[in-house]
């Protein structure tokens, strides 16, 4: 299964695009409106890019009046972002979401660089959200956690149903003129390229230790890199920041990711997962 | 809501500078022209991110976009050489309205890159005479510029552009931040045209939101060209 990153496509906006996915992930939402970081938000970096959108959306009573009813009428599979900056307001939203059945997954946005974090382990978020609905809850954990797989281990004894790895990681570009931050805020989500290694080694060793399915996501570019994230232990991959460059990218990938798997003997995603776990052949 | 505009692979066919600035022409292939003031994005070689320019002109089967080289994006673009190709997004935005009474064409600097394709619109409306315009440049030799766009008066600084603006006249505009402010303050209900970083314009990545109406809004859904 192909999904979007949350945050790098609106639905909305470009609906043949999301129609190209197998599932639409939403931009996170928060309990009140936030307008998001003041411009500058982003940054090319010279293998990725810098993003400081600071979580810009309506909140979670507008979202669910105007934009899910918008979102519901386009006929995709979607999941909701849900983000908030204590366990109760995760587990509000949650709650308010159960109710939508066009809403088949939450992701929970444990993870975004650009904001002040809840101060509760993800471990407790999850924990709160599990008691507020019944939907399956993926959450989406941050490289910047020198032990990714322990969260794994944690949210999953929480009551998590999948792991979303990964989100950004923390990066700063420098002007060339004026030798100040290029970012308004200073810092940023770095996201493309660069993160495929750090994608690759946080599904690698969440595989280790969890069964739960893993969206696989970061720096994925072609359907090569796509496979690598599943021989990782993905069972599903997401696109983000190739998408800004290539609204194409999800039907080009997905039959890249064909060919590749089918260049390994395999016929499906499915048979794929996992495979750099095997023992080297002799 | 319409679905984005479709992205197509061109091919270069001349690189000519003018003044400090490139004048890329490619062939246009299916891609629309659009609106005066709409953009595309335009892939740059070995980076990350696409960079959105305005259309300049649009020889028969051409495309032309006008480009200052001033960062890697750019100059990667601007390197290109005829025979080679690059991958072209639009087009997107809202570009201007041209059912103005008594136009009048502002720009500044590399903002005047879509003010060239502006004037054979509005000309085209017109019988075929191209609307006045004043250009305001850092340099003569930025200056150059100023031969696309036909029926201009131009001016170097110090000397700003806003002090060739005649009042009542409907003003289209594009230029540095500074000039649009200066022009909205000047000449209240002009077409302004705003740039902004933005890494897809087509809606995905808000990077390139500005303050309109009071609420951060993105540059590539609500604009480029904003009534002042």
């Amino acid at each position: 299964m192909i999904l979007n990153a949350s945050g790098c496509l609106d639905a909305l906006t470009a609906p043949n695009v999301a129609a190209a996915l197998d599932c639409f992930v939403t931009k996170t939402v928060t309990p009140l409106p936030r307008g998001g970081n003041p411009p500058t938000r982003i940054a090319e970096t010279p293998v990725g890019m810098l993003n400081s959108i600071g979580l810009a959306n309506p909140g979670i009573d507008e979202f669910l009046r105007v934009n899910l009813p918008e979102l519901a009428a386009l006929g995709l599979r979607l999941w909701v972002s849900v983000g908030g900056f204590s366990a109760e307001e995760y587990a509000a939203s949650c709650a308010l979401l159960d109710a939508w059945p066009e809403v088949e997954a939450l992701e929970l946005n444990l993870s975004c660089p650009n904001v002040e974090e809840a101060a509760e382990s993800a471990a407790a978020i999850v924990a709160a959200c599990r008691a507020a609905t019944t939907k399956p809850l993926w959450a989406k954990l941050s490289p910047a956690n020198w032990d990714i797989a322990g969260s794994a281990r944690a949210v999953e004894a929480a009551g998590a149903d999948g792991l979303s790895l990964i989100n950004t990681i923390r990066g700063l570009a420098i002007d060339a003129r004026t030798n100040r931050p290029v970012l308004s805020l200073a810092t940023g989500g770095l996201s493309g390229p660069a993160l495929k290694p750090i994608a690759l080694a946080a599904v690698f060793q969440c595989r280790r230790v969890s069964q739960l399915p893993i969206v696989g996501m970061g720096g994925v570019r072609t359907g090569r890199d796509a496979f690598e994230l599943l021989a990782a232990g993905a069972t599903h991959v997401a696109v983000g920041t190739t998408l800004f460059a290539d609204p194409g990218a999800p039907g080009r990938i997905r039959a890249e990711l064909q060919v590749e798997l089918e260049r390994n003997g395999f016929t499906t995603s499915a048979e794929a997962s996992g495979i750099a776990h095997a023992p080297a052949r002799a | 809501m319409t679905p984005p505009p479709r992205r197509e692979r061109v091919t270069v066919v001349a690189n000519e500078q003018i003044g400090p600035y490139t004048l890329l022409r490619t062939t246009r292939g299916e891609v629309d022209p659009g609106v005066p003031g709409q953009f595309f994005m335009l892939e740059a070689p070995g980076r990350i991110l696409p960079r959105p320019m305005s259309l300049c002109l649009v020889p028969t089967g051409e495309l032309a976009f006008l480009i200052d080289p001033i960062g890697p994006g750019t100059q990667a673009i601007c390197a290109l050489q005829p025979g080679e190709s690059l991958q072209v997004l639009g087009p997107l935005g809202n570009g201007f309205r041209l059912d103005v009474e008594q136009p009048l064409l502002v720009g500044g600097g590399i903002g005047i890159a879509p003010l060239p394709f502006t004037s054979q619109a509005l000309a085209r409306r017109n019988g075929g005479t191209p609307p006045p315009a004043v250009l305001g440049f850092r340099s003569a030799h930025h200056a150059e510029a100023a031969a696309l766009v036909p029926n201009a008066e131009v001016c170097i600084e110090p000397t700003y552009v806003t002090a060739l603006i005649p009042a009542g006249l409907d003003v289209l505009a594009c230029g540095p931040e500074p000039m649009l402010e200066a022009v909205r303050a000047q000449c209240p209900g002009s077409q302004l045209a705003w740039e902004a970083p933005m890494a897809c314009g087509y809606g995905a990545c808000y990077g390139c939101a500005v303050e309109i109406d009071g609420e951060l809004k993105r540059l590539c859904i609500e604009g480029p060209v904003l009534a002042a």
